[in-house]
């Protein structure tokens, strides 16, 4: 029986059987808006995921030995719907899932999750949220099986504030914000908080306007011009942010504005010129951070996917937490790995990312960041093709992130 | 004051903008009797085809280009898709349409992804025509207007004074007639909804760059071009005009109240219970609903629009 067939054959077949136990894979159900009005975001962060788990994990080992994947369940943006795809997910075999868009579909989601655990313990479900960022999911909503690797509304609002406090050219604040659980958020933490650091700034307005739906901006921004604010505060994201600028520009506002989300997703490419020293935003990270792993991560994604502009940093911090707490239980069972996870302090290129054990939300160094022209060197690289990019004008380390929680984890 | 005349300002540019998406439906419709739900997808195809072809030979040849090419391709689409939907009644038509909407979303996100593109407004555009009390009014708008005016003009030119607009008015009320005249129908038919998509995809050139282009954008628009041609009559191109500058106006100044519900029912003497979330509501935050009311309203109490000429 030594015909060359046969060795082929058998080669084939140990090439199948070493290759099939190689395949086995760590999968994460990644639950965002894959059509719709956000598609664009939902498709940009799953892009971002998948890089990150072949370039940071499976090139260097992979998981014991074991490939780490993330398939796309497309939740419309919807609560509702996250409800059904996590589901499904669990159905397929998923124990892990990953969601960011909206902290709607997150709330949805969290409560599905502790209600799955309690009635199936041996098949429990972790949750890693990259970007929901109400701050009651790690403090009077804080589960066990949640994980949150963005700063929340209030950890974001102190940094704003603490930097607004030193300013003393902000006289009136104007709050304007998208109508539901995020907008509201962001209106309730600047009050507070200028309130208690800032007692001379005046809050000369406040509009919430429905998410997505607004095509004009222009009698919001004569309504901030005739209020007379000299800055305004928003958390608007996505076409609801570059409208707002753009029809800013238009009129000739001449306030500034603090936002969270400027730095990606399209918002550069529309505000162009417009947003040059007027725009502000608060991140884990941008182009011009001195980083170099992430630089390059970040330039090679752009070049791979064009049209996509890399913007989440705390995508790869989590996809290389999550991997390392799998490695380091040696397991791949969410309670295993959800222990290991617990006060896991990882060094990313920009300082340590901690994850708190007492809530489960991640403290990471943040900066505050102003749009202006690329110039090579403190702006070395522009956003999204723009000519302008991000100049760091304030950090804060990862301790001055640090704020106290409420929450009471209720252990397994 | 200052306000007042701003807030005015925008509101008639934002209605010129709604005429402009919605005088090529309420065209199609009173000349076809087709209710086009895909309308804003062709206002969507005339921003993307202009962004391509302004990438690469300019603005002005795009604003030229595009709108034909849009009205070449709804041409198409009806001569070969509606027309034969059109034999099997008007709910296959309204499904063939409700359909086709969903194709060209898809076709854009393969074609152009699904992030926002990058459309800008022309250099020699892009300023401030006039200041007034230190609000600066960008010469685009001012484009824009022009535009939606000389639309209005246009159309209404070639419908009532040009040969060919008689033929068209005539081709509606009596087909067999104009038939037996030696016109062909059909043919005037496709021209119809060629030229009414082709308006569309002109008012997708001029509003892509003033907002954003990207997939998201037809469905935005869809529904409120609808509002404005019932509102304004269903078929009536005055009414679409005098609908379009009121919505527009009502969106505006609605933003710039921020009246709470208690405050307005105070002013006819009834006072709200406190602390309801419905009576704190202010009209600001009623803004985006305003226009589907006053749709609503409309439908119930004079069903034929503000200027309809039939009742359907």
């Amino acid at each position: 029986m030594k015909s060359p067939f046969f060795h082929r054959l058998a080669l084939a077949a140990g090439v199948m059987l070493i290759g099939g136990s190689a395949f086995a894979q760590v999968k994460i159900a990644y639950i965002d808006p894959l059509s719709g009005p956000f598609a664009n975001v939902g498709e940009a962060g799953l892009k971002g995921f998948k890089e990150a788990a072949e370039i940071l994990v499976n090139q260097k080992g992979g998981i014991m030995g074991q490939k780490l994947e993330f398939v796309g369940f497309d939740n419309k943006g919807s609560p509702q719907e996250s409800q059904i795809q996590l589901k499904a997910a669990i159905d397929q075999g998923f124990r892990f899932i990953t969601q960011g868009n909206g902290s709607g579909a997150a709330h949805s989601l969290i409560d599905a999750v502790n209600k799955w655990n309690a009635r199936n313990p041996d098949k429990t479900v972790l949750f890693f949220n990259y970007a929901a960022v109400d701050p009651t999911l790690t403090n009077e909503k804080c589960s066990f099986w949640h994980f949150r690797f963005d700063a929340n509304t209030e950890m974001k609002m102190e940094a704003i504030s603490n930097y607004m406090e030193k300013d003393k050219t902000i006289k009136k604040v104007f709050i304007i914000g998208q109508d539901y659980a995020h907008g509201h958020q962001v209106a309730k933490y600047t009050k507070e908080m200028l309130a208690k650091k800032r007692k001379d700034i005046k809050i000369v307005g406040e509009d919430l306007h429905p998410i997505g739906r607004v095509k004009d901006f222009a009698p919001y921004i004569a309504k901030i011009k005739a209020s007379g604010a000299d800055t305004v505060m928003t958390g608007n994201w996505g076409n609801d942010l570059s409208l707002l600028i753009k029809a800013a520009k238009d009129a000739g506002l001449k306030a500034r504005f603090f936002t969270y989300y400027a730095g990606g997703l399209g918002t550069p490419q529309a505000m162009g010129a417009a947003g040059e020293n007027q725009v502000l935003q608060l991140t884990e990270w941008h182009m011009n951070v001195p980083a170099k792993d992430t630089e390059k991560f970040a330039l090679d994604f752009n070049k791979k996917y064009p049209g996509i502009w890399f913007y989440y940093m705390r995508v790869n911090n989590m996809v290389q937490m999550v991997a390392q707490a799998m490695n380091t239980a040696k397991s791949t069972d969410p309670k295993a790995v959800a222990l290991a996870l617990e006060d896991m302090r990882f060094k990313v290129d920009t300082g340590e990312v901690w994850m708190r054990k007492s809530d489960h939300q991640a403290m990471q160094p943040l900066y505050i960041s102003i749009f202006s022209k690329a110039d090579g060197k403190s702006v070395k690289h522009d956003s999204e093709g723009t000519g302008y990019g991000w100049k760091t004008v304030a950090s804060i380390s990862q301790r001055d992130s640090q704020l106290p929680t409420s929450c009471i984890m209720e252990r397994p | 004051m200052e306000f007042i005349v701003i807030s005015l300002l925008n509101g008639i540019t934002y209605g010129l903008l709604l005429f402009m998406l919605s005088s090529g439906l309420t065209l199609i419709f009173s000349m076809m009797g087709i209710l086009n739900f895909a309308h804003a997808s062709f206002y969507m195809l005339g921003a993307y085809f202009a962004y391509q072809i302004s990438s690469w030979v300019g603005f002005w040849p795009g604003l030229l280009v595009a709108p034909l090419l849009v009205g070449a391709v709804g041409a198409l689409i009806e001569r070969y898709g509606l027309r034969r939907a059109h034999r099997f009644g008007h709910v296959a038509e309204l499904l063939f349409t409700f359909g086709l909407a969903f194709v060209v979303e898809e076709v854009v996100h393969l074609i152009w992804g699904k992030v926002a593109v990058d459309y800008r407004i022309p250099a020699e555009l892009d300023g401030t025509l006039f200041t007034l009390f230190d609000t600066s009014f960008p010469i685009y708008k001012g484009f824009m207007m022009l535009v939606s005016v000389g639309m209005l003009v246009a159309l209404y030119a070639l419908l009532t004074r040009t040969r060919i607009g008689l033929i068209i008015q005539a081709a509606l009320t009596k087909p067999d007639m104009v038939e037996a005249l030696g016109h062909n129908v059909p043919r005037i038919f496709m021209l119809v909804f060629g030229g009414g998509t082709a308006l569309a995809g002109l008012a997708g050139v001029i509003g892509g760059n003033a907002f954003v282009t990207e997939p998201g954008m037809a469905a935005a628009v869809g529904s409120i071009v609808f509002v404005i041609v019932v509102v304004g009559g269903l078929g009536s191109l005055g009414g679409a005009f005098v609908a379009s500058l009121l919505i527009g106006c009502i969106q505006t100044f609605s933003v710039a109240l921020s009246i709470s519900i208690t405050d307005v029912f105070a002013l006819i003497g009834i006072a709200l219970p406190e602390g309801s979330q419905v009576a704190r509501l202010t009209i600001t935050q009623m803004a985006p609903v305003l226009p589907y009311l006053l749709m609503v309203a409309i439908l119930i109490f004079r069903p034929r629009g503000l200027m309809g000429a039939r009742e359907s």
